[in-house]
């Protein structure tokens, strides 16, 4: 029997990855031939997609992207025994792409079943908890801290010392909170990680939960997600038949439940204490803090909230150690970062590097430019709170302290293109009806002062005294930085200033101009 | 999608479903919908009595969530991903052109998103749930012409 590998994950059937697999199971039927099809998570390099693999006695064999047509003369080349077509990639793991990564997050999505857990412990799996089981809760917590593992969802706070607030608090209820509402336009490393890897998650979380005394650990998971939430609720029940999630995890005397809340379609649910609210069944209005989440959370009870990818890189910093981990990357943004490329991209998908390439390495490098072939004029980094970039900053490091000095942020690790027709007047006013729309409500700066700031800058556009008007959207933005509650209002205006610092052309009067 | 008529009796299985659950009216709002295809007003009642909250309680929660809707949804749903990456892929033509497109069809209802998850395939959308990659208003109108 032959195993051939096409992706399930939903960027891949998004351009007709079900439809490839059905062609192939359909041939094979045809030519008598006995072929096991595996639905695996994508590798990332989602402009190859639909990927397909045939492991052959050299390797996996890549060929891409196939199309339903293209199935009838793969199998006339011989493809399941490696035979050369005209799609043809070579062995996947020479793929120069995939090469040049260095994948710890990342590193068995695309390639094994997401939902064996024997694929998952053949390849490394169940190593990080089995050793979490043997050590002490410092030890665990000090593991963490030891690595400088800091949250992936934006804010880059250090993960240890989240934990270990928790980890002090008394009280027989805390919970594990993760955050996978990614709402940030231009990431999808959560949902690629959910997906293609379910079980890594799982681990991750139940380490959290042992390292802290808590029993129960909630996924709350935006609605846009369907696929993911159909994988980890299948993920979970396995992990409950074989003696991992519920009573005794994997023999010891922990317990461990995990359930999954689904989002309602809400940007500021991403935010850690409208999650908590929203997972409590409410409106999902931002809290004041203190109290800290750590300490006053979920249900007033202590909660470690971690994003996805910040979890999920829990198991391999414990199998591999704290100081494996901390040898990547640069100054304090140690580890990896999952980069994630999109918008108007020739090879868009997931890069995971060790902090401090450049951005032109990413954009560039990977992503080969602009997929319509135009130069490039705009970045956007960190989603639609991220700052907007020009090309002369193609230098930059990319960690969290080098786009925070270049006055942007990194945010989740998107990186978004536009080509030379992007407007940047256009993007600035974007980023203010989208506060507008998504704001829960609770401070005025982001209520009221995302409308405002939308109107101001259409009268900017239209040139009604557009000096005026400029120097009231930069008092604005002034106020919304200081005097909003949460990153939602308080990040608004980062792209907003941003397009007016770097493309102060987009902000002048053009007579007769059209938009 | 089509859904099953409304039915108290039923709404109040449903409603069993997630009732008990700590934190349960969001998860029970979204329970009815998945169910009917939308909340009606005579869900409220029943879901704030099983929840032991308040009808503004649960209106609260209803009007605040971009999903939850209070009336039927079309046979067809096409969401139109309109953000950063997709808008750098003119997913405003493809908004506009499918919008057109669909002008005279009541069986399809397009519906702007913000965020998909399929960034690197844009521009993109989905149709009743379904993630497709690098539409067009065209490509959107044969997928649906296939349903």
């Amino acid at each position: 029997m032959i195993s051939v590998y096409v992706p399930g994950d939903s960027a891949a059937t998004s351009v007709g990855a079900d439809e490839v697999a059905l062609a192939i199971a359909h041939e094979a039927k045809f030519r008598g031939l006995d072929v096991q099809i595996i639905r695996n998570g994508s590798r990332g390099a989602l402009w190859l997609e639909p990927l397909v693999e045939v492991v052959t006695e050299s390797g996996r064999i890549a060929f891409g992207p196939v199309a339903p047509s293209d199935v009838i003369s793969l199998y006339d080349a011989d493809f399941l025994n490696g035979g050369h077509h005209r799609l043809s990639l070579g062995r996947s793991d020479e793929i120069s792409w995939l090469a040049r990564q260095d994948r710890v997050t990342f590193k068995r999505v695309g390639i094994i079943d997401p939902l064996s857990i024997s694929d998952y412990e053949s390849h490394g799996g169940l190593v990080g908890l089995h050793l979490a089981l043997a050590m002490t809760r410092d030890e665990i917590v000090e593991q963490v801290t030891d690595s400088g593992l800091r949250g992936r969802g934006g804010a880059g706070f250090p993960a240890g010392i989240k934990w270990r607030t928790v980890l002090n608090q008394s009280g027989d209820q805390k919970y594990i909170c993760c955050n996978a509402d990614e709402g940030d336009s231009g990431t999808f490393a959560d949902r690629m990680l959910m997906e293609g890897d379910p079980f890594m998650l799982l681990e991750g979380l139940t380490i959290a939960g042992i390292a802290v005394g808590a029993d129960e650990g909630v996924i709350y998971i935006r609605s846009e997600y369907p696929d993911a939430i159909e994988v980890m609720s299948k993920a979970i029940e396995i992990a409950r038949d074989y003696g991992w999630l519920g009573l005794n995890v994997l023999g010891s005397a922990h317990t461990f439940n995990v359930r999954i809340r689904k989002g309602g379609g809400s940007y500021v649910c991403g935010e850690e204490t409208a999650m908590l609210e929203s997972i409590e069944g409410k409106r999902g209005v931002v809290r004041s803090k203190p109290p800290l989440p750590a300490i006053e959370g979920l249900f007033g009870k202590p909660t470690v909230i971690n994003n996805v990818l910040t979890l999920a890189t829990i198991p391999a910093i414990l199998a591999e150690g704290a100081n494996a981990y901390k040898a990547r990357g640069v100054g304090r943004s140690v580890g990896t970062q999952v980069f994630q490329l999109g918008g108007n991209i020739a090879r868009g998908g997931i890069v995971e590097l060790a902090f401090g390439t450049t951005l032109d390495s990413l954009v560039n490098g990977f992503g080969g430019g602009t997929y319509t072939g135009k130069p490039i004029r705009a970045v956007q980094i960190g989603g639609p709170l991220g700052a907007y970039l020009p090309t002369s900053s193609f230098d930059i490091s990319m960690d969290y302290e080098s786009l925070l000095a270049a006055g942007g942020m990194l945010g989740h690790g998107g990186v978004v293109l536009f080509d030379e027709s992007v407007d940047l007047a256009v993007q600035a006013k974007f980023a203010m009806e989208f506060c507008a729309l998504e704001s829960c409500g609770k401070c005025t700066p982001c209520r009221l002062g995302s409308t405002r700031g939308a109107e101001t800058i259409t009268k900017i556009i239209d040139g009604v005294d557009v000096d005026g008007n400029k120097r009231l959207l930069l008092d604005l933005c002034e106020v919304m930085t200081d005097g909003s509650l949460c990153a939602m209002g308080g990040l608004t205006p980062l792209p907003v200033k941003s397009a007016m610092l770097h493309f102060p052309e987009d902000f002048d009067v053009r007579i007769g101009a059209v938009r | 999608m089509q859904f099953p008529a409304w039915s108290p009796e039923k709404a109040l299985e449903v409603i069993a479903l997630t009732s008990h659950e700590p934190g349960p009216v969001l998860v029970t709002l979204q329970g009815i919908q998945d169910h009917f295809g939308y909340v009606p007003d005579a869900a409220v009642v029943l879901i704030a009595q099983a929840c032991n909250v308040s009808r503004a309680d649960v209106h609260g929660v209803l009007t605040f969530y971009h999903d939850l809707r209070t009336d039927l949804p079309a046979k067809t749903q096409i969401h139109i991903c309109v953000a950063e990456a997709c808008q750098s892929m003119g997913a405003r033509r493809v908004v506009a052109d499918a919008k057109q497109e669909f002008a005279s069809n009541a069986d399809v209802e397009i519906t702007d998103a913000y965020c998909l998850g399929n960034c690197a395939l844009a521009p993109a959308a989905s149709i009743n749930g379904n993630l497709r990659g690098r539409v067009s208003a065209e490509s959107l109108a044969q997928q649906v012409s296939q349903l």
